[in-house]
């Protein structure tokens, strides 16, 4: 009990200084913008830790932190296939495959009008849709290994990807494509030289959303067959056996993985629409 | 009425290619059927046949494939035998059926119609949890500048986590805890759903300009004030953006909630039909999920567009 009452005196403590950090005098310096809220982390993690330990929950509930990264590290063979298997190889497939499909058929769309009205509303339709459904039927055709899970990332990043490129292709205005008319540029040029960069940040805001979908896609795919390795196969098997900390040892790699992924295709986003006002410093 | 053309032509194009699809699809099957019925087929022995490309073989035995579009446990199903399974198992199961609820009493338990209501019954509780604590949430960070520092990052940074991963563990300690049925996969849509309304509610309540709460401070509004009379209303349309992407988020958190435990519901009706190779049935609840989601979003649409008349934000 004493070690509960400590918890959440260390979350009061934790709390205070926070509170004192951000309504201080250095509140808008960049570290105390980053410490704030790896305070905040931090206190999460060490209240888990104690007040587990405290009230003695069972490892089958909840395990504590220091046990995850234990596991996490005493299992560093297991997991970096199960890694392997299912970011490197569904996952990124399919996500390369899927977003470039999507882009040559925002192109198509973008030139045909009368595909962009049938089209669109189509694929802003099939954006809402639970496609994770399609899963089990896509292991069925493609076999319980990588491929079929990269057709599930590939069908979960098209639609999503294909409206916002075929919004960005349109976010020209008219004076800009006069220009190019007025160049002579022919529309192979303007596409590539004037549309294409123009519609950059509505393509990244694409490729950030697929990010997410693309893992969602490859573990969820697996929940419906997998070979013996890949990260949604690990969390259903350890579930079935009771192996929380590996759960929450996969759970932190797949944290980690999107989070990752987010940030490289964030990062080129910095590097390539650095002209774009909300990019601007 | 100009737009429906484009939309059904491409329609017409997808279902006529689905139809087109199945005949190399099916092949293999059809063959075998066609074969084991005594008819003459090119290559004879379904092991031969393993190994030639299915387009050949769709070329080779052209008299077989009217076959394709009625076999029962296809590979692909065509579109008519979708439609006719999702009139099966939902009309013609509740009212001819032995279970269904004209005969029984109560919704048959192999009628899709029952397996909705209890995906749907999870969803709109996750729903409904997972977004009112994410406005609450909001609130409290537009007025906590401490909350808004240590939580807000946390908040955008789970977006890009699959949260779906911890579904199968929710469920399977929420069981072990003797907590069963509704509520875990409720707790995994709210789970999902959370997340994106507060980060759209956070973007809503900081939408009224510097002159507007400028105006409310000269008024001398309190803060509740403040948040009852502009910052509320403001946040409206951002609301609804987020409430949409969140009953979608919901709706697949709740039919992957259903994987582990097969208890009924749109997702363990899919991994059944998925183990036992009744795509009919697979795809039919494909279907009836996809429709479920469309109703859900065009129902918030609805709302949302009267909300926003109502409130004359739009004429």
């Amino acid at each position: 009990m004493s070690l509960v009452l400590l918890a959440i005196a260390i979350w009061v403590g934790a709390w205070a200084f926070n509170t004192w950090l951000a309504n201080g005098r250095y509140a808008g310096r960049g570290a105390v913008r980053l410490a704030v809220p790896l305070i905040f982390g931090a206190t999460v993690i060490v209240m888990w830790e104690i007040i587990v330990r405290g009230l003695s929950v069972p490892p089958v509930i909840l395990p504590p932190p220091s046990r995850i990264v234990e596991t996490l590290f005493g299992n560093l063979g297991i997991l970096w296939p199960d890694f392997v298997q299912t970011f490197a190889k569904g996952a990124l497939g399919g996500y390369l495959i899927g977003c470039a499909a999507a882009l040559a058929t925002a192109v198509l769309v973008d030139k045909f009008d009368f595909l962009r009205r049938g089209l669109l509303p189509v694929g802003n339709f099939m954006a809402a849709l639970p496609i994770v459904g399609t899963a089990p039927i896509l292991v069925m055709w493609f076999g319980f290994d990588w491929q079929s899970k990269a057709a599930v990332v590939i069908v979960m990043v098209f639609f999503p990807m294909l409206v916002n490129t075929v919004a960005g292709l349109r976010d020209t205005s008219a004076m800009e494509r006069d220009l190019m008319r007025t160049y002579g540029s022919s529309y192979w040029q303007t596409l590539f030289k004037l549309r294409l960069p123009a519609a950059l940040p509505f393509i990244f805001n694409g490729l950030k959303i697929a990010t997410t979908l693309a893992l969602i896609g490859a573990i969820v795919a697996e929940f419906f067959g997998s070979p013996t390795r890949g990260l949604g196969f690990r969390i259903s098997t350890s579930v079935g056996a009771l192996a929380l900390d590996v759960v929450w040892a996969v759970i932190v790699v797949a944290a980690l993985t999107g989070t990752a992924f987010y940030g490289a295709v964030a990062w080129l986003e910095r590097r390539m629409t650095f002209w774009h006002p909300s990019q601007r410093k | 009425m100009k737009a429906l053309g484009p939309i059904l032509a491409v329609v017409a194009a997808i279902i006529t290619l689905w139809y087109a699809a199945a005949v190399p699809m099916n092949i293999q099957e059809v063959l075998t059927q066609a074969e084991r019925g005594g008819a003459v087929v090119d290559p004879e022995g379904a092991m031969t046949r393993r190994d030639v490309s299915r387009f050949a073989l769709v070329l080779r035995n052209t008299e077989h494939l009217s076959e394709s579009w009625s076999m029962e446990r296809a590979r692909l199903p065509a579109p008519h035998q979708v439609v006719k399974e999702l009139w099966v198992s939902t009309w013609d199961e509740e009212v001819n059926g032995r279970r269904g609820i004209v005969k029984s009493g109560s919704l048959s338990n192999r009628s899709l119609i029952y397996h909705g209501s209890i995906t749907l019954g999870a969803t709109i509780i996750g729903f409904l949890i997972g977004s009112g604590l994410g406005i609450l949430l909001a609130v409290g960070i537009v007025h906590s500048k401490t909350m808004d520092m240590s939580v807000m990052p946390w908040a955008i940074v789970s977006q890009t986590i699959p949260i779906v991963a911890l579904a199968p563990m929710i469920i399977v300690v929420l069981y072990s805890i003797g907590v069963e049925g509704l509520l875990p996969k409720a707790v995994i849509s709210a789970y999902l759903s959370f997340f994106p309304v507060v980060v759209g509610m956070v973007k809503g309540l900081r939408s009224p300009d510097a002159m507007q709460t400028d105006l409310l401070r000269t008024y001398g509004a309190s803060k509740p004030q403040a948040l009852w009379k502009l910052r509320l209303p403001a946040s409206v349309p951002y609301l609804f953006a987020s409430l949409k992407i969140g009953i979608a988020a919901s709706l697949v958190g709740a039919i992957v909630g259903e994987l582990p435990v097969q208890r009924g519901g749109l997702g363990a009706r899919m991994l059944g039909g998925s183990y036992y190779g009744q795509t009919e049935q697979l795809w039919a609840a494909l279907f009836f999920a996809a429709a479920l989601a469309a109703i859900l979003v065009w129902l918030i649409g609805w709302i949302e567009r009267r909300t926003l008349r109502r409130m004359g934000v739009t004429p």
